[in-house]
């Protein structure tokens, strides 16, 4: 009999985050600090737009673009957050999460053979989304001295003739880092003169603790050749609602709602509808959830001084990212063993990429109870060694 | 946001946080929150640092009811010698002036039914400014000083990658 499976998918690695996982769930009384979603529950008055679309029965598809409404609404976010002006009809469209604008926008843009960038360590999806689109993923190692932060040069080091896309992942998963406005204004000098285009994906955007985000669509130029995306999820605690979105040139994201079209439809309805109110009303649910964060960010990052393991300061997401090698173990070894001997549970940073060796992330989506009680065994735990 | 009011919000949440921790999470000098909270507690911005007990978890009886008062305002001193004269009381935990049907709202704890009522026939209702009482009973407290006592946080995000 014929394998049932094809080639290019069985050669994917699945994420390196599962595997660890699912030993967590057979260890009894475990304290995980693994999760990359928000703790907190969608404000109430999100949910509540979202449960009156449903009881006014807007139970249908919405347009494949999604709902103008919402559209409207993310437009009209970007031009007060960035100063960009997006066409809500051309220029933005609705997707299932970030994670399919970030399929979509792979698969939309690359023929088979074309180079794509990714920084790595980062988020696992854009490589695996770039095998399936007949792309090349070409790795640049990020490096802490850098404060994790991409440089003109490491694209330079890389680019080549068949280098069409730049994935640009700031605020960062899993290391925190940022982009500043002069970091970005180098790396859009290399794009111009490369003539590359930038995938930004910017879901942890509204979660920087130094000033404001910077998007690259904000610096000249740039709007006309980057596929923005950006979602509800971090945000607004709307992980379950699966709602994200992209906006970029009409000649882009024609061809990626095509691909939706085909694949998705549209993206849940009632999730439009409760983001419109997102929009419209959540500001300052954002912010007293960024203070919430930022306080148990600044405590971990005390907390590692003190226990003598200092790491780099992240300003963005809700991730530290220590280094653990003076401990003469791999990163695997290091989290298996703190799961092991005190029951903690953190991610290795070798599931982000090779280059995340030595480091181990670590979520602070988390009650500071729950930090300080996991932060005990981390402590017990390097005491030992 | 003010490091002032981003304090008070934090201790008005967890009045248990250490200086220590404040000073972390704010990333402030602790001397510092050490004088910001003394400077807040003699300007009484701070009043007290209570523990939020649900009672009803206890084998304890407490009974709360909220009275609606209705007093004749005396002149030149207006509502507050009258409110002084209810909130002297300790089994008033309460009292507000309020805007609408009615001048001031009571609250009030007592071990049972009879005795709120019996402060109310006897104590309140007897002052000679007070017009009229309505006294309504608690029975259940859903959400106190935006906490639910309902139910407990649980952690219900399942497993998932990446």
């Amino acid at each position: 009999m014929r394998s049932p499976i094809g080639k290019k998918v069985v050669d994917i690695k699945p994420s390196g985050i599962r595997k660890f996982f699912d030993i967590v769930l057979e260890t009894e009384g475990a304290i995980s600090l693994g999760v990359g979603e928000p703790d907190f529950d969608t404000p109430w008055h999100i949910r509540d737009e979202g449960i009156y679309s449903l009881e006014k029965g807007r139970t249908f598809y919405t347009s494949n673009s999604g709902l103008k409404e919402l559209r409207t609404e993310v437009s009209e976010y970007i031009k007060r957050s960035q100063g960009v002006s997006y066409d809500p009809i051309k220029e933005v469209f609705i997707t299932v999460g970030g994670s399919e604008a970030i399929d979509l926008a792979l698969r939309a843009m690359v023929d088979p053979g074309d180079e794509v960038l990714i920084p790595q360590p980062s988020y696992v999806s854009y490589e695996p989304c770039a095998i399936l689109a007949d792309a090349v993923p070409v790795i640049i190692e990020l490096k802490e001295e850098n404060q994790f932060r991409l440089t003109a040069e490491e694209i330079l080091e890389k680019v080549t003739d068949k280098t069409k896309i730049l994935v640009l992942p700031f605020p960062n998963n899993p290391t925190g880092a940022i982009m500043e406005k002069s970091d970005l204004e180098q790396i859009a000098k290399v794009v111009l003169e490369k003539d590359l285009y930038v995938i930004s994906d910017e879901i942890y955007g509204e979660l920087t603790y130094s000033g404001k985000h910077v998007s690259i669509v904000s610096v000249p130029g740039m709007k006309e050749r980057t596929i923005l995306i950006n979602g509800f999820s971090k945000a607004y605690a709307m992980t379950g609602w699966r709602l994200g979105y992209a906006c970029g040139p009409e000649e882009i994201m024609a061809q990626m709602v095509k691909i939706h079209q085909f694949a998705i439809m549209c993206a849940p309805t009632t999730s439009q509808y409760a983001a419109v109110e997102a929009l419209r009303n959540g500001d300052e649910d954002v912010r007293k959830m960024r203070e919430q964060y930022n306080h148990r960010r600044r405590y971990l990052l005390s907390e590692f001084e003190r226990i003598g393991l200092p790491c780099f300061e992240p300003f963005g997401a809700f991730y530290v990212f220590p280094c653990i090698r003076k401990f003469g173990m791999s990163s695997d070894e290091f989290c298996t063993r703190l799961l092991k001997e005190e029951k903690l549970a953190v991610v290795p940073g070798t599931a982000f990429g090779d280059c995340g060796e030595g480091y181990i992330r670590i979520s602070y989506a988390y009650s500071l109870e729950n930090l300080k009680a996991a932060m005990e065994r981390f402590e017990r735990f390097i005491s030992r060694l | 946001m003010s490091t002032r009011e981003e304090l008070l919000n934090l201790i008005e949440k967890n009045s248990r946080i250490g200086v220590h921790d404040l000073s972390v999470m704010l990333g402030a000098d602790e001397l510092l929150v050490a004088n910001e909270l003394k400077a807040l507690e003699e300007q009484g911005v701070i009043c007290g640092y209570h523990t939020m007990i649900d009672w009803s978890k206890t084998s304890i009886e407490k009974v709360n009811a909220l009275i609606e008062v209705k007093v004749t305002p005396q002149r030149g001193l207006g509502f507050d010698s009258i409110a002084e004269r209810i909130y002297k009381y300790p089994e008033v935990t309460s009292v507000y002036l309020m805007s609408g049907g009615f001048d001031l709202m009571v609250i009030l704890e007592g071990k049972t039914l009879q005795e709120v009522a019996g402060f109310v026939s006897n104590k309140l209702s007897t002052l000679d400014t007070v017009l009229s009482t309505a006294t309504h009973f608690i029975l259940k407290k859903y959400k106190d000083h935006g906490t639910i006592l309902t139910k407990q946080y649980e952690d219900t995000r399942e497993i998932v990658s990446p």
